[in-house]
């Protein structure tokens, strides 16, 4: 349980980083909270012969709120995301899914930008990026470009990010819905959860759903949004009848595989279960209940 | 641009405000350098994969995993264990309050437990028994099944804010 022997690189700027990484190429990784490099590192399941230290980039720990994005800086904690008033105001649903990632020590050292990367296909915050669409901006040798989150992550800690490429931020279009929850299940607190449901809406002035967004995490090899489940919900109530409806519908719609411990009927059960809970959450938040 | 370091490096860390020089190479955990370069084996090592706590230490005063951190990353920072916190003959409120509900046993997990909640007490002055369980997961214990933990932090944090002798 002792990583193989690295060179540490330190860079003091975002070019100084993006220098080294090139220089480098795919002998090289980046380290940003450690949380999950650490234990592929101890394991030897990586084994870079160059680890350029991300954490002196303290210009990629920032939020900024303007009137049509949340933007979060690639090196933003998960601690902070989960605690800061801005992300309460505008996007109450990213806070609530980043207060729940692993551990509270946990939650101290990981970032946005990492988890992205490493792209868990049960981890909140990819989860919260597609269902929300949100667009990284990643810094490379020809620049800076822009990649909507659902086609970023491509299947199991698999992303569109190319040799010297980094992460600089994750922009979440605003507003979105005033109800959101977000509803997980793990055998044990804390663990990464067997299936997670991410539920953004708004209701107008007769009651109906409208601007549903519908997301589910650990039933496929990335997040997935639900689009055909959405339609499905614009312009009906959000009473008993819809949510159990929309919940069946959700179940049919994904086809998880069956592992080892999880058979994939179990899966899709939570994912039904999980959409009513999500539904009843939302609705109950806002009716103070 | 900052040069590429070379094993085995000479490293300044700053733990419990002592300065130390090691040299160590930059693959060794920080968790390691503290218990066989440093001397200090408060810092339990339990699964060397950040699941079990064991390993908590603060940097700049908060939370972190000593073994998903290298030791090299500490230079600049402030490394604080659980040889800085209370003393044998003077225990600080949640030592003190874990002594008291029987919250430990073998005692191997209780390091990473007090300096987690020394911090997060500072955080949260009033935490409910959901929070504390909540802070507590990221901690295994093998051995008190936890309720006394959470009895003692709970017990602490009252003492802390004044409410109980
Ligand atoms: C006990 C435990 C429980 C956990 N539970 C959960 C959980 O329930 N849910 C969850 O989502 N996560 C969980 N995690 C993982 C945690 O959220 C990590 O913080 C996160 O997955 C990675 O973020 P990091 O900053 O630690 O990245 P690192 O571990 O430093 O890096 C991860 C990967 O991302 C790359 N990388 C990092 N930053 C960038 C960047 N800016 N640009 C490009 N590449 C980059 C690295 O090269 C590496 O490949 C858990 C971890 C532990 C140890
Ligand atoms: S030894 Fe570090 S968390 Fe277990
Ligand atoms: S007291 Fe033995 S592991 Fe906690």
């Amino acid at each position: 349980m002792k990583p193989a022997p690295f060179t540490y690189h330190r860079p003091a700027s975002l070019a100084e980083a993006l220098t080294l990484l090139l220089r480098h190429g795919p002998a090289a990784k980046p380290l940003a909270g450690g949380q999950s490099l650490g234990p592929m590192l101890n394991m030897r399941l990586a084994r870079p012969a160059h680890l350029v230290d991300l954490n002196d980039l303290i210009e990629l720990d920032s939020l900024r709120v303007t009137e049509d994005t949340l933007e979060v800086g690639a090196l933003t904690r998960h601690h902070r995301l989960a605690n800061a008033p801005e992300v309460q105001r505008s996007l109450p649903l990213l806070g609530a899914a980043a207060a729940s990632i692993g551990h509270y020590t946990i939650r101290q050292r990981g970032t946005i930008g990492g988890s992205l990367a490493h792209a868990d296909p049960a981890a909140q915050l990819p989860l919260i990026a597609v269902t929300l669409g949100a667009t990284l901006v990643i810094s490379g040798p020809d620049g800076s470009r822009e990649i909507a989150a659902a086609d970023f992550l491509q299947s199991i800690m698999t992303v569109d990010l190319r040799d010297g490429e980094l992460i600089t931020a994750v922009r979440f279009p605003l507003p979105v819905g005033d109800l959101w929850a977000y509803e997980a299940f793990s055998r044990r607190h804390g663990d990464f959860a067997l299936v997670s449901v991410a539920l953004s809406f708004s209701r107008d002035a007769e009651g109906k759903i409208v601007a549903l967004r519908l997301g589910l995490g650990g039933v496929d090899t990335v997040p997935l949004r639900l689009p055909e489940i959405e339609a499905r919900g614009q312009g009906r109530l959000a009473d008993e009848n819809t949510i159990r409806d929309l919940a069946i519908a959700t179940a049919t719609a994904i086809a998880p595989e069956d592992s080892e411990q999880v058979p994939a009927v179990y899966r899709r059960e939570l994912a039904e279960t999980l959409v009513v809970r999500a539904f009843k959450a939302a609705v109950n938040r806002e009716e103070g209940a | 641009m900052s040069a590429p370091t070379q094993d085995p490096l000479t490293l300044s860390l700053s733990v419990n405000g002592e300065t130390h020089e090691v040299r160590v190479p930059a693959r060794k955990l920080l968790s390691d350098v503290l218990r066989d370069d440093i001397g200090l084996t408060g810092t339990h090592v339990g699964c060397e994969h950040g699941v079990c706590g064991a390993c908590t230490i603060l940097i700049d005063g908060r939370p972190a995993r000593a073994c998903l951190t290298f030791a090299v990353q500490m230079e600049g920072h402030e490394v604080t264990t659980i040889e800085a916190v209370g003393r044998p003959d003077t225990l600080s409120a949640l030592q003190q309050a874990l002594h008291e509900e029987h919250g430990l046993q073998c005692g191997f997990c209780t390091p990473g437990i007090v300096v987690t909640f020394e911090h997060y007490l500072r955080e949260n002055t009033n935490p409910t028994a959901e929070d504390v369980r909540d802070v507590l997961s990221g901690n295994l214990c093998r051995c008190t099944g936890y309720q006394n933990i959470v009895v003692a932090v709970l017990k602490a944090a009252a003492r802390m804010r004044g409410e109980l002798a």
